[in-house]
């Protein structure tokens, strides 16, 4: 995607109009200006700040700036077009730096040397050359690995809301994530968008204690940074991992939050514009746009690295209709719903199950990845969960009067479930082996498992069931 | 596609819509080259000299002032021997070559022919010098794959003498393949291939009507609510319900010779599923891999957004290709909202007046329009052939909510709605197809073929087996109220039975190496048993036993294994099953038989 420099550097005081985020520049039907062509604009003081083409004709540019329009003036302000699209270096010495949301280093370290020039839109991943994912990401967590297991390569968004610990349990799934019996080289970038400087300064924090910093490269932009520049910090963040990924063989996981702020940026270029609003006046090329971020999660044939994505959602009013988780659910594979519910009992990770999903789950669990009767668990104990909550919904209304006595077992069970099995500590890692045995230590409640227990195939009860199994043999193995 | 002489200009470029100068003579959609990357693209708009040109590819970095050649030809797709087992993105350019010329990543200005022309084919004519020749005559045959002979069939508009045929052996798709002379006496030289504009529906000699069901092996579908062959339907669902499995299994599964997938803005992913999965699967009805009748169309959704618009058309043409050869084909596209979303961005950028959630005003003609090259036809041709092409839209409607502009306006013209709820996915029932809500309107149509060709009492177990299920419903809403001990026992014989008819036979395990497929037979044989069990329960209940002793009883737990029998024994152990519920007495549920 080069500009061809065939004109010379062109510089225009002619600045017409400037309204929200946008800046429109009089050509003088000059022309010579690209759609998608970086601008720097400088303003009476001096200060520089960078822009791009979003629309352009021989007579005008329409210029998104990304570091706002305050205290930009139609008289003096000079417009520079700088004859390239929206590029950043890269380099492998970016881990463990920490950027603002247009990539400059606000460390107090050097400037990067790039390695290479990126564009940072990337390209499309020909879907001929992906491979599909499907290996086992253990996060400890025993809701995600056990139920909604991540894995390498997927994008699995946490659909949360204002004031629920999303960002612990992002933190808490960095500092964990490990493949089963490997030792490969892994990397977290982290792309901020609009959060506060406090939420930031915790997974600093985090990351410094558990001494991963120097393998986390963070893109800040802040809730008091430019709007307009949150557009740039998730391209910037992806650019960097596909040239660790795929060129370095690098496991990298991204973090992206928060998605909601990002969706409001977009909102607000698309009505500075006067373009016709889709639902809730988000514009109707959303789905595009976040497809060419979360679409850049996966993996490829030859290649060592992978990306994982883990952006962050915080749904207005709980609402999963809301656009935004809406049109995530339809790209991303699989969702992990944090309940405010749960959180009010007092759970952490306060993890719904029953509307979470992950996608690529069925191909990557079983033997030989986890554990053998892991699929069978976890549709057990999800289905149980459910009937248990049907249960407390109907009690609720009648009384338990009316339940069989299997039905009271499933009651308790679904108490003991949230509590010894989606409750865990913070700083609790367990392996996926603990999980699933916490799972059947559960499902011993019952007395009659070959007819509760209608989801696990009788010879996996036989083998795997607490009160059945041979005592001596090791079930913490993914050969079992 | 050849480049003339003029030459136009760029005006103005925004996002994927480009405004062209000196464009005097071009026709709208004729495809034209942008910039000096000669970027794929095709013109929407004319006015006066200045053409509006969507772009199939990535404009950044365009500039006002660059060149637009015109081709003064419309988008079309190449059609020849070599698309099936191909997948192609959304303007027929094949994916793994793209990956040779540009690596991993997809690269901007590519230009490669959606066939291979250097590939020899082994060609066996069927006509003989001399033969009077007309549109749709089949002039040989060339064994594409094991399962697939390739028709060379004459191109709609040309008639006349055959003057020349190629003799039995190994030609390119370049080579003439026949000469024929027109009435007026020019000579017409045909390749092994022809080209078609997309948008163009090609035509046929005569429409039938729908007869003869679209088998899928889904239960829920063939019993419930079955599609005809050239029969239209559409899966619209939130996400998490299930379309796409949904779409993969009717593409895995249907009794078409032909199935052509489209994912039409979807996730890469899920394409890398099919790429994967496809060869290894076995073809049910010719036993060969399910790939040998399988053409793939993948512009995900980060691929450009105008070349997503033109995906479904690109599917469709290949579909009505194969059709005219006389095959019955199964076309899915997942999902057409997708394609819908495209049209509306392209038309936001047109800056033209809305229409309903912002969609363009034509939104409405655009879907019927694409249903409507569905269909079971007579091909042309001298000896007219019978085929079909059924067409499946998945449809993904904002929240789930069915009033939306896209699932409205294709509720109008299919024939046939499964509607995803997310309730029953939500309790991990999948297919999660709501058996109440979902309809067909074929089945007058196809109610005969049934009953010669399955059972004679397949459409009253059906018609037996709906009703309860309604009944359930309702019985469910009281028990939500006051609890299901407050129902008399006949009516929790109800309850149990719905529970069976939809545990143990409307969900069906996509990813079960034996339950993934079910045969007519063997859907007509469970649901008899499950309705003999009822007809047997309700007999013992009104001889005394206690309802729940009935359904405790291991012949309910030989019904919920019943998926899972081969379809080898499946006769025998359901027919032994059955003669095992016949023979239930009161006696083993401890009633005294005192008449």
């Amino acid at each position: 995607m080069t500009i061809k420099e065939t004109y010379e550097a062109r510089e225009f005081k002619t600045v017409t109009e400037v309204s929200g985020p946008l800046m429109f520049v009089d050509l003088k039907g000059m022309g010579g200006v690209s759609y998608g062509e970086m601008a720097e604009i400088q303003t009476t003081t001096g200060e520089r700040r960078r822009g791009q083409v979003l629309d352009v004709s021989k007579d005008l540019a329409i210029i998104q700036c990304f570091e706002g329009t305050s205290g930009l003036e139609t008289k003096d302000t000079i417009c520079r077009f700088l004859g390239e699209t929206m590029k950043i270096g890269v380099s492998r010495e970016m881990l463990g730096r920490v950027f603002n949301g247009r990539g400059v280093p606000i460390d107090g370290g050097g400037d990067i040397v790039p390695e290479k020039i990126l564009d940072v839109n990337g390209a499309p991943i020909n879907p001929s050359a992906r491979q599909y994912p499907k290996e086992f990401i253990e996060t400890g967590v025993s809701t995600i690995d056990t139920l909604l297991t991540l894995v390498r390569g997927q994008k699995l968004p946490l659909f949360s809301g204002s004031g629920l610990p999303h960002n612990m349990l992002a933190a808490q799934i960095a500092r964990q994530a490990k493949v089963l019996g490997t030792d490969e080289e892994f990397a977290v970038i982290f792309s901020a968008m609009g959060i506060t400087a406090d939420e930031a300064r915790f997974f600093r924090d985090d990351f410094e204690e558990t001494g991963a910093l120097d393998k986390v490269v963070l893109f800040l932009n802040l809730a008091d940074d430019p709007a307009i520049e949150r557009l740039l910090t998730p391209r910037l963040a992806l650019t960097t991992a596909e040239h660790l990924a795929y060129e370095l063989g690098y496991h990298v996981l991204v973090i992206l939050t928060d998605i909601t702020a990002y969706a409001e940026s977009l909102r607000e270029v698309a009505a500075a514009r006067s373009e016709v609003p889709s639902r809730r006046g988000y514009p109707g090329y959303m789905y595009s746009d976040f497809s060419t971020i979360y679409e850049r999660a996966g993996r490829i044939f030859d290649k060592k690295g992978s990306i994982t994505q883990l952006p962050i959602l915080t749904l207005p009013n709980y609402d999963i209709t809301h656009p935004v988780p809406d049109l995530t659910g339809y790209i991303t594979e699989g969702q992990v719903f944090i309940d405010v519910g749960l959180y009010r009992k007092g759970l952490y990770p306060p993890i719904n199950p029953l509307p979470s999903l992950s996608r690529l789950m069925k191909d990557t669990i079983g033997k030989g990845s986890t554990r053998g009767d892991h699929k069978y668990v976890a549709d057990q104990l999800y289905a149980l969960y459910a009937t248990g909550r049907d249960l407390r919904d109907l009690v609720a209304v009648v009384g338990d009067e009316s339940l069989t006595e299997t039905d009271k077992k499933i009651l308790e069970f679904a108490i003991s479930f949230e509590q010894k099995f989606i409750n865990q500590d913070y700083h609790e890692n367990r392996s996926i082996f603990e999980s699933l045995d916490i799972g059947w230590e559960l499902l011993s409640v019952f007395d009659d498992p070959y007819r509760v227990l209608k989801r696990i195939p009788a010879e996996y009860i036989d083998k795997f069931h607490p009160d059945k199994r041979d005592k001596k043999a090791n079930f913490n193995s993914v050969d079992v | 596609m050849a480049s003339s002489e003029q030459i136009g200009i760029i005006d103005r470029i925004a996002g994927p819509v480009v405004q062209a100068s000196n464009m005097l003579g071009s026709k709208l959609y004729d495809v034209a080259r942008i910039g000096e990357e000669k970027l794929v693209g095709e013109i929407i708009r004319l006015t006066g000299d200045i053409a509006t040109v969507q772009v199939y590819e990535s404009t950044e970095g365009l500039t006002p002032g660059e060149p637009v050649y015109l081709t003064h030809s419309p988008l079309s797709v190449e059609l020849g021997p070599g698309l099936i087992r191909q997948i192609f993105d959304g303007i027929q350019r094949p994916l793994p070559v793209i990956r040779e010329k540009s690596g991993d990543f997809i690269a901007r200005g590519i230009e490669i022919p959606g066939l291979d022309h250097k590939k020899i084919w082994d060609f066996e004519p069927s006509v003989k010098v001399g033969d009077k020749i007309t549109g749709g005559d089949i002039l040989g045959e060339i064994p594409e794959t094991p399962t697939v002979d390739f028709k060379l069939i004459v191109p709609p508009n040309i008639k006349g003498k055959l003057e020349f045929i190629a003799k039995r052996g190994d030609y390119t798709i370049d080579d003439t393949s026949a000469t024929i002379v027109t009435p007026s006496g020019d000579k017409v030289d045909l390749k092994f291939y022809q080209e078609w504009p997309v948008r163009q529906p090609r035509p046929f000699h005569l429409r039938l009507p729908p007869s003869v069901p679209l088998i899928t092996g889904q239960r829920i579908f063939d019993t419930f609510a079955p599609i005809a062959k050239g029969g239209t339907g559409a899966i619209p669902g939130g996400f998490g319900t299930g379309k796409t499995v949904s779409q993969h299994q009717l593409a895995k599964w249907s009794d078409a010779k032909i199935v052509v997938y489209v994912g039409c803005g979807e996730r890469g992913n899920e394409m890398t599923d099919v790429l994967r999965e496809f060869p290894k699967l076995v073809d049910p009805y010719t036993g060969g891999p399910l790939m040998d009748r399988t053409v793939l169309i993948a512009n995900t959704s980060n691929m450009p957004v105008a070349a997503r618009e033109a995906s479904v058309y690109t599917g469709i043409t290949l579909a009505e290709f194969f059709r005219d050869m006389g095959y019955d084909v199964a076309m899915m596209a997942d999902s057409t909202s997708r394609w819908a979303e495209a049209m509306r961005e392209i038309s936001g950028r047109l800056e033209e007046m809305p229409g309903e959630e912002s969609f363009p005003a034509y939104l409405a003609s655009r879907i019927a329009q694409y249903y409507e090259r569905a269909g079971r036809v007579m091909t042309l041709g001298s000896i007219p052939r019978e085929s079909s092409i059924t067409v499946v839209g998945a449809i993904s409607p904002p929240g789930g909510d069915f009033s939306e502009p896209v699932t409205q306006n294709t509720l109008r013209i299919v024939k046939v709605f499964w509607a995803l709820s997310k309730d029953l996915a939500s309790r991990r029932h999948f297919p999660a197809i709501d058996y109440l809500l979902s309809y067909t309107l074929y089945w007058s149509a196809l109610e005969d073929h049934y009953i010669e060709n399955v059972n004679s009492e397949f459409p009253k177990l059906r018609s037996e087996a709906l009703a309860l299920l309604q009944k359930d419903k309702e019985l469910q809403d009281i028990v939500a109220l006051v609890g299901p001990d407050a129902l008399p026992p006949s009516e929790k014989i109800i309850l149990e039975t719905a529970r069976m008819i939809k545990e143990d036979f409307l969900q069906q395990n996509a990813f079960h190496e034996i339950d993934s497929f079910c045969s007519l037979e063997k859907q007509y044989l469970m649901l008899k048993t499950i309705l003999r069990f009822y007809e047997k329960a309700s007999d013992l209940y009104r001889k005394g036993a206690i309802v729940t002793d009935i359904f405790s009883h291991d012949a309910v737990v030989k019904i919920a294994r019943m998926k899972y029998v081969d379809r080898n024994e499946i006769e025998t152990s359901l027919n032994e099953l059955m003669k095992e519920i016949d023979g239930l007495t009161p006696q083993q549920f401890g009633i005294e038989e005192d008449k």
